[in-house]
């Protein structure tokens, strides 16, 4: 029976034949009640259930799934973590995230394959350079790292990158943020799912969630595929569908859902040690743990629930790519794929309890879901727990957009979501 | 590359054309009497459909404003109908 994962497990295990080794989450049947019922098993739910045993105490727990866990937009996204948002209620938001990701292999005993391998966004222009001054100025207030760089800075950061004065896009600086990088998606909702199973939640794969029970206006339960189930709380994670299931529950949400894809290409030599981004071309890559060049753009401009990817806007992203790294031209792409993802007016989550009482929301976060799963993880658990707000989730709650104090991060840091 | 059908130009490249929001979401009437609640629905709120949606788009090379029958999951687009021809 081994459980813990440790070198000396391995060497255990390589000695009796790997004959021990425990699943690492158990397969169990939904029960009728739970104390908490957590609809969406990809990072941000299952992170939930792990916050909400660990940190609460509460371990009667679903988290239940209408696919497998993972398979959503947690393993579709480019990996990418990192904090430099502009406003103080981001960085806090985000800043939480890095800061329990630096840590989490450590507390899941799993491998996340973190990798701070940092991040450049550069800056095209000279007002690009003032504003990039902006936001590590913004970021450096806020107690998040962040560095101006200079065309030099970033001549030595990336040498392959084509920004001299003679490219179409040239490097005059950019914004670096060393505690930002990558780490392995899978592994993180994998990691939270062994450690939330460890601690006694019930993860339901295959289990989708066909209406809401209703009664005296509050969430009291859900039917599912697989029965009935009743819970003192709801919670939903469920990045891309969160429309479709508010609708459910009888409610609109300031969400339009897009796809957003990526791709991969073949695995090569290590050439990229970083992640980069050009908001001139629009398109920003980092170089995987097994050499692939991962490539990401922004939104298909038509809204979608089809988990694939229209071409112009990959020809958009390639172009870009090739423009920013003419080196890449000879690179075969191996995969390319999309992701549903909740678009919201001012490019911030939604956190919160929803309009029906008894049914909390973690979503909205467009396209930067994974970075924030510990933090929004966390603060799902501490609404589902408390039913109150935590400081950090309460200027992301939905009254937002009534009383019109809107957290505008596209405007704030220029992110494209 | 998906090709959409403006009423007015006929079938063109999906990147002539902008998606201009849902059709149906009229501004509300009043002014000032508008709650903000009212205003905050009509500004935010969306249904966001999977499967059959009407839109609003606009074809950028000649600008004219549309209503377009669409399904978000499978991506089958009808043509577009010119605004008010069908309600």
């Amino acid at each position: 029976m081994t459980r813990h994962y440790s070198a000396l497990s391995l060497l255990k295990e390589g000695l009796t034949g790997q004959k021990g080794w425990q699943p690492a989450w158990d397969d169990r049947p939904l029960k009728p009640r739970y104390d908490v019922v957590i609809i969406g098993g990809g990072g941000q739910g299952l992170a939930t259930a792990y916050y909400l045993a660990k940190t609460h105490g509460i371990t009667n727990v679903a988290v239940i799934e209408k696919g497998w866990i993972g398979g959503g937009n947690t393993g579709r996204n480019t990996t990418v973590v990192r904090s430099n948002y502009f406003f103080p209620e981001s960085v806090r938001l985000y800043d939480l995230s890095l800061k329990l990701y630096e840590k989490l292999s450590i507390e899941l005993n799993y491998n996340i394959m973190l990798s701070q391998r940092g991040m450049v966004s550069l800056a095209h222009t000279p007002a690009e350079m003032e504003m990039s001054a902006r936001i590590v100025n913004a970021m450096q207030i806020n107690g998040t790292d962040a560095e101006l760089m200079d065309a030099e800075a970033v001549r030595k950061r990336l040498p392959i990158h084509h920004g001299g004065p003679d490219a179409r896009y040239p490097a005059l600086g950019g914004i670096w943020q060393g505690r930002a990088g990558t780490a392995r998606h899978d592994a993180v909702a994998w990691g939270y799912a062994r450690a939330a199973s460890r601690l006694g939640v019930d993860i339901i794969q295959q289990c989708e969630v066909e209406d809401f029970i209703i009664e005296g206006g509050r969430c009291r339960g859900l039917r599912t595929s697989r029965g009935e189930v009743r819970a003192e709380r709801i919670g939903m994670a469920v990045a891309g569908h969160t429309s479709v299931l508010a609708a459910k529950a009888g409610f609109r949400l300031p969400v339009t859902s897009y796809a957003l894809q990526a791709c991969v290409s073949e695995p090569v030599k290590p050439i990229l040690d970083t992640v980069v981004l050009s908001p001139g071309t629009g398109t920003y890559a980092s170089q995987s743990d097994k050499g692939e060049i991962v490539i990401g753009g922004a939104l298909d401009r038509v809204p979608s629930y089809g988990q694939r990817g229209n071409l112009p806007v990959l020809e958009t992203v390639i172009g870009g790519l090739l423009e920013m790294f003419p080196a890449f031209r000879q690179l075969k792409l191996m995969r390319q794929w999309a992701g549903i993802v909740d678009v919201v007016p001012d490019s911030s989550p939604l956190l919160g309890e929803s309009p029906l009482p008894g049914l909390f929301l973690n979503g909205g976060w467009g396209t930067g879901g994974f970075k924030a799963i510990p933090a929004g993880g966390t603060l799902l658990a501490h609404l589902l727990a408390t039913g109150q707000h935590h400081d950090i989730s309460r200027p992301f709650d939905l009254d937002r957009f009534t009383t019109g104090r809107l957290i505008d991060e596209a405007a704030g840091s220029g992110i494209a979501h | 590359m998906q090709i959409f059908s403006c009423p007015f130009c006929g079938p063109r490249p999906e990147t002539e054309f902008h998606f201009g929001g849902e059709a149906g979401n009229d501004r509300p009437g009043g002014g000032a009497s508008v709650s903000a609640a009212d205003w905050a629905a009509y500004l935010h709120l969306r249904d966001n459909p999977k499967g059959t949606a009407r839109e609003i788009w606009m074809h950028t090379t000649c600008l004219e404003v549309f209503v377009m029958e669409r399904d978000t999951l499978t991506m089958r687009a009808q043509p577009g109908h010119a605004l008010g021809s069908h309600g």
